[in-house]
């Protein structure tokens, strides 16, 4: 199984079942991929932390990546808006398709590449700055036009966290809880009008009722963004996610590989590879 | 005595006396640092106290001591200072930059720059003297024995300070913000110039103005690049010939008193008003920090 390629059969329209998932039932439209990853393979140095991953990612979904540490899910969600470059040691070999553009051809600009495709992180990571400057800071650099303060105050509203900030969007970022902090990130992100969402462990510095509150966001968003997750948490990529892909790392070269990619019904019900099996149930991992 | 008697239980007498003894030789070395500083200001004080009045600060010097003060000194001092921080500002920072922002600091060029910039920190001050005199006032630039050459070698002088002050500034901060800023689409240049450099400035400025009352006291570079001993008129620009306080209290030093005209009282003086600015100085930079540091 291991390095097999898994392949999304892009047509067939997932069966909802009733109750569990919080997503609407009404018939989803035929899913169009966003992303196309081609024996993606992401080194550190001469290691490679995550070897030939070759899946599809669908437009207006949430596709989690879940697997145990060290697998490789954050390093791969990375290489798709290419923070990886700032790793100065990390090099990424395969393809990674955004729209049928290669986001690692040579006359991409990984600068280009960000603006579509906006990142929130693990703990919230606010600028030092009120938190309107936080918000306004991507589209004053991106040089957008239209009224700032309609810019922000979409963005918040956006980002369900309007009503806590309204009255003091000139104070300090700071000041704010760490759930608020991650929502104003998310806001932040959303300002600049992505096209893609990209998620890793946004919940994981988070206390249960912020998660909650992050998860409820992300059903909204998903409307309008395609959104990728990385995470620790089985049951919220369960709760939130359309598609899973389970990656786990070999224990004797601790390169992370993907073992099974389906949707998430399917992979927390009834998973292909025992691997699968044993993590989702908490058998490993 | 067994160790098993030391094993458990009270410390034994010995070790008691052991650790008094550790504690009292602390403190009397304590005790003889800040004894002897004491001391100094308190004589020189004494001495000055009475000389530094309004008439000090607005005279130019004399051979009369009674009339002799220390405007002329004062403000090439502060012309100095202007000049380098001017110089120390825009270099430094561009420098620190580059070595924590850009360079890749597993190229041997970056590690031998980042290597000698260590070691530049510890060259005596007055080999900077000799580099300004050879370079800045002859050599290359020719400037001549004036305020500009001056500035510069003391510049040239504290600029590793201002680097490594800079640098500790951007390491401050942390890498999020500008994964934070990068993943909105913002360019390294926007991240630095928007994000990271605001953030650091705080830290920044404290290095400047440390390295600025480090130079503010240095005499011997500034007696190699020819400072002037006796001048009475204030620079009129960067070409002007000029004197500065270190020097005006080494001149008054170096005179022989007598009972007509006793300079020592003059140098105490001078000694008390250069005290009195390092301090203002250090003030501000650590008011600065308190104020503005950004906790994370």
């Amino acid at each position: 199984m291991v390095g097999d390629k898994v392949t999304l059969p892009l047509t067939v329209t997932p069966a909802k079942s009733e109750g569990e998932k919080a997503s609407p039932d009404k018939p989803r439209e035929p899913r169009e991929p966003i992303f196309h990853l081609e024996d993606v393979t992401v080194f550190y140095g001469d290691k490679a932390a995550v070897r030939e991953v070759t899946f599809d990612i669908a437009a207006k979904e949430i596709t989690a990546l879940i697997g145990p540490s060290g697998c490789g899910k954050s390093t791969l969600i990375r290489c798709l808006n290419r923070m990886n470059d700032l790793i100065p040691s990390a090099r990424v070999d395969g393809k990674v398709l955004y729209h049928d553009q290669d986001l690692y051809a040579p006359e991409v600009d990984a600068v280009e590449v960000r603006k579509r495709i906006g990142m929130v992180f693990q703990k919230p990571n606010p600028f030092p700055k009120s938190i309107y400057d936080n918000i306004a800071f991507g589209p004053r650099v991106l040089g957008m036009k239209g009224d700032m303060d309609e810019i922000v105050e979409r963005a918040l509203v956006h980002a369900a966290v309007w009503d806590e900030v309204k009255d003091r969007l000139k104070t300090n970022a700071f000041g704010m809880s760490g759930g608020q902090q991650q929502r104003l990130c998310i806001a932040r992100a959303l300002a600049v009008e992505p096209d893609v969402i990209l998620m890793d462990e946004p919940c994981s510095a988070l206390d249960p009722i912020s998660t909650g509150k992050i998860e409820d966001l992300m059903m909204q968003l998903r409307e309008e963004f395609s959104i990728v997750i990385v995470t620790h948490n089985m049951q919220q990529a369960a709760r939130v996610s359309d598609r899973t892909a389970f990656f786990t790392v070999d224990a004797e070269d601790r390169v992370g590989r993907l073992v099974e990619y389906d949707d998430t019904e399917t992979v927390f019900t009834n998973p292909s590879d025992s691997r699968t099996e044993a993590y989702v149930t908490g058998k490993v991992g | 005595m067994s160790t098993m008697e030391h094993a458990v239980g009270e410390p034994s007498r010995s070790q008691k006396a052991k650790d008094l003894a550790f504690r009292l030789a602390l403190l009397a070395c304590l005790t003889l640092a800040v004894g002897l500083l004491v001391v100094l200001l308190v004589d020189v004080a004494l001495d000055g106290a009475g000389t530094l009045d309004l008439d000090f600060i607005t005279s130019f010097t004399s051979i009369t001591a009674d009339k002799a003060g220390i405007q002329a000194a004062l403000w090439g001092t502060i012309w100095l200072m202007g000049v380098c921080a001017f110089f120390i500002v825009p270099v430094g920072v561009a420098t620190a930059i580059y070595l924590e922002e850009y360079a890749d600091s597993t190229r041997w060029w970056n590690k031998l720059i980042e290597l000698n910039i260590q070691n530049l920190a510890a060259v005596p001050s007055i080999v900077y003297g000799i580099l300004g005199l050879a370079f800045l006032v002859r050599g290359p630039l020719h400037l001549g024995n004036v305020v500009l050459a001056g500035g510069l070698t003391l510049g040239l002088l504290v600029l590793p300070m201002v680097i490594i002050a800079g640098r500790e500034a951007l390491r401050a901060v942390p890498p999020s913000i500008r994964e934070g800023s990068m993943a909105l689409g913002a360019t390294q240049w926007q991240t630095i110039w928007r994000q990271v450099l605001p953030a650091a400035i705080p830290g920044m400025a404290t290095g400047v103005i440390l390295a600025l009352s480090r130079a503010i006291g240095e005499t011997a570079p500034l007696i190699v690049v020819g400072a002037a001993t006796v001048i009475a008129f204030n620079p009129t620009g960067l070409d002007s010939s000029f004197t500065a306080m270190p020097i005006q209290i080494f001149d008054w030093i170096s005179r022989a008193s007598n009972d007509i005209n006793d300079y020592r009282p003059l140098a105490a003086a001078g000694i008390l008003l250069l005290m009195i600015l390092l301090l203002a100085m250090n003030s501000v930079a650590i008011w600065l920090r308190n104020r503005y540091e950004q906790k994370w």
